[in-house]
């Protein structure tokens, strides 16, 4: 036991670690509720605080240096993004952030491998491999720490790039097909066995893990490559439980069981929170993860035959929202896109003056992000108390005037309820049909993700404004006002 | 490192002055306890919630700076010691980021009952 700046003992050590997982453990559970969130958040980031502080009073022989440096960037990079980036992007940066806990994992054992194949140089051929050196725990645990952080980092980086939009492909090459994945992970197996068991020369050892390193990138980017923009967030929150487990399995590498606990806490809520997310979609998570809907893209783009779509225009439709005494705002993806937020609000201050009750339905999956919808609707200020989720809220469109639907469509989509050979049969879907009218704001009749049509924008009471739903809601707001 | 090595005491109650046990197996004891824990403390979570709770554990599994901070050690050497500096460079990102960005979420719930 190393005794370093404050010569504090491993005992004080041992108790701080406590302390801070039971932080971990508490602010986890606040996480889950809306009213205890925030504390839960500041609990968490205590234990953080307390681990990091007993950590740098036990560390002996450090180039402080390296350590202040990295501390310094890392926390000038952090601060600077998790400030600076915009609400929309909440989700990318989430898989960001990911992505850099689960490459760190894997440069801690990548270090420690460093370690350890300088001592292999100076045994020589007496110790004969990493576990011959440090057993043969220790060579699995390296192994599984490396593969799994660098999955967990490209993994990462492919959802980041489908949510801010600039990957759109289900894949690169051949990689993205499962025969590949499934062939990519057993070369992945087989080099934690050759790295850590076989490999007896210091440059052998080293260039094994580096050559696991490249095979788990790639495997990262074939597991999330053929999945659809809209599943990321389900896709990310498996990945942050890998994350968790990277870090678990560095825990064994360093021997440390704060990293252990943390780890594996982060690791198994994650997976159930992976659940939950699937059943609001009313999807398995195999089917997510390998099941895929499309050849190349993920539906979209396809006009397939629509008749009786009524299309109207914000002069036809103002009047309709004037004299309506209850309006139910659906929002979705598409409104997220044309940051029509402010405007929706607008709209709806100018209906509530004239007297119109206005209620917006969040359906769990609306947008791209769970939540996502609320975020964008709460920068707009509209009240809490104005949102209401599907059990709440489904009921009431039949009382309703009038539903828009605003850029959302798989989640409006009666074909769920009513053909269950659809892809989406079962879902639960937000029954707009029931209004009076409904007024549909899209830019053009395609598909939405799941690439199948939508009944809804050929039903007798429906009308379709196309355009892009900022403008849209503007042409609406003028309308109004002039009412 | 910081192992954990049980009292001698009860080491030697057990085997008569043996050894402790091994690490391996006391890790896999706190992995299954931790495990379980993790499980059953994510019940009933509102879809709203989804999104800053991903975050927030995304935050907790930077935890993994604790382990690299002790790669800045001389022990490791100059690659190892470059490795532990981009280890905690990106832990720290990982960490302030997410903590920072999951209040930046929950700021949002609190604003919005106090407007109409």
């Amino acid at each position: 036991m190393t005794l370093g700046l404050l010569a504090i003992s491993s005992s004080v050590e041992q108790v701080v670690y406590m302390a801070a997982a039971l932080c971990f453990i508490f602010g986890l559970k606040r996480l889950s509720g809306v009213k205890t969130a925030r504390s839960g958040n500041a609990f968490a980031a205590l234990g953080m605080a307390l681990a990091v502080i007993i950590t740098l009073g036990i560390v002996a022989d450090v180039s402080w240096f390296v350590l202040i440096g990295g501390v310094a960037v890392g926390t000038a990079i952090g601060l600077a993004l998790a400030t600076r980036v915009q609400m929309t992007a909440m989700p990318e940066l989430v898989a960001l952030f990911n992505g850099l806990g689960g490459a760190a994992s894997a440069f801690v054992a990548l270090a420690e491998v460093a370690r350890f194949s300088g001592r292999l140089s100076e045994e020589g051929a007496t110790a004969g491999s990493l576990s011959g050196l440090g057993g043969a725990d220790l060579a699995v645990a390296i192994g599984l720490s490396v593969l799994i952080g660098s999955v967990t980092l490209s993994g990462s980086l492919i959802a980041f790039g489908k949510l801010s939009g600039k990957i759109w492909k289900n894949r690169f090459g051949p990689i993205g097909s499962q025969a590949v994945n499934l062939a990519t992970a057993a070369v992945c197996v087989l080099l934690v066995v050759w790295a850590g068991f076989m490999a007896s020369s210091s440059g052998a050892v080293l260039s094994a893990h580096l050559l696991l390193v490249v095979a788990a990138l790639v495997l990262g980017i074939g597991l999330v490559m053929p999945i659809g923009g809209a599943d990321m967030p389900v896709v990310i929150s498996l990945l942050n439980s890998y994350s968790g487990l990277a870090a678990a399995a560095t825990g064994f590498v360093l021997q440390n069981n704060l990293l252990i606990i943390a780890g594996s806490l982060v690791g198994a809520s994650g997976l159930i929170l992976t659940q939950i997310m699937c059943k609001a979609m009313n999807r398995s998570l195999p089917n997510v993860l390998f099941a895929t809907f499309g050849e190349e893209e993920g539906g979209g783009g396809k006009d397939e035959g629509y008749t009786g779509v009524k299309s109207s225009g914000a002069e036809e439709c103002a009047p309709i929202l004037d004299a309506a005494r209850s309006v139910i705002i659906v929002p979705g993806y598409g409104l997220a896109v044309a940051q029509a937020q402010h405007k929706v609000r607008e709209m709806a201050s100018i209906l509530e003056g004239k007297g119109v009750e206005v209620r917006y339905a969040i359906h769990p999956v609306a947008g791209r992000m769970p939540g996502h919808m609320n975020v964008l609707l709460a920068e707009a200020d509209v009240p809490y108390e104005q949102l209401f989720d599907l059990d709440q809220i489904n009921a009431e469109f039949r009382n309703a005037d009038v539903a828009i639907v605003l850029g959302a469509n798989d989640v409006c989509n009666p074909v769920a309820n009513d053909d269950p050979t659809s892809p989406i049969a079962g879902m639960p879907v937000l029954n707009v049909w029931d209004a009076q009218t409904v007024m549909v704001v899209k830019r053009s009749l395609s598909a939405g993700y799941a690439g199948i049509k939508n009944p809804l924008f050929e039903a007798d009471n429906t009308l379709m404004l196309f355009g892009d739903a900022k403008k849209m809601v503007e042409d609406l707001v003028t309308e109004l006002q002039e009412l | 490192m910081s192992g954990f090595a049980i009292p001698t005491v009860a080491a030697a109650a057990q085997e008569g002055g043996g050894e402790p046990l091994p690490f391996l197996i006391i890790g896999i004891w706190i992995l299954l306890l931790a495990v379980f824990v993790g499980f059953e403390l994510i019940t009933k979570v509102p879809p709203t919630i989804h999104t800053p709770l991903m975050s927030g554990a995304n935050a907790i599994s930077g935890i993994t700076i604790v382990g690299a901070l002790y790669c800045a050690g001389t022990g490791y050497g100059g690659l190892g010691q470059f490795f532990g500096f981009l280890a905690i460079t990106m832990a720290t990102v990982n960490c302030v980021g997410g903590f920072l960005v999951t209040d930046r979420m929950l700021k949002m719930f609190g604003q919005r009952g106090k407007k109409s």
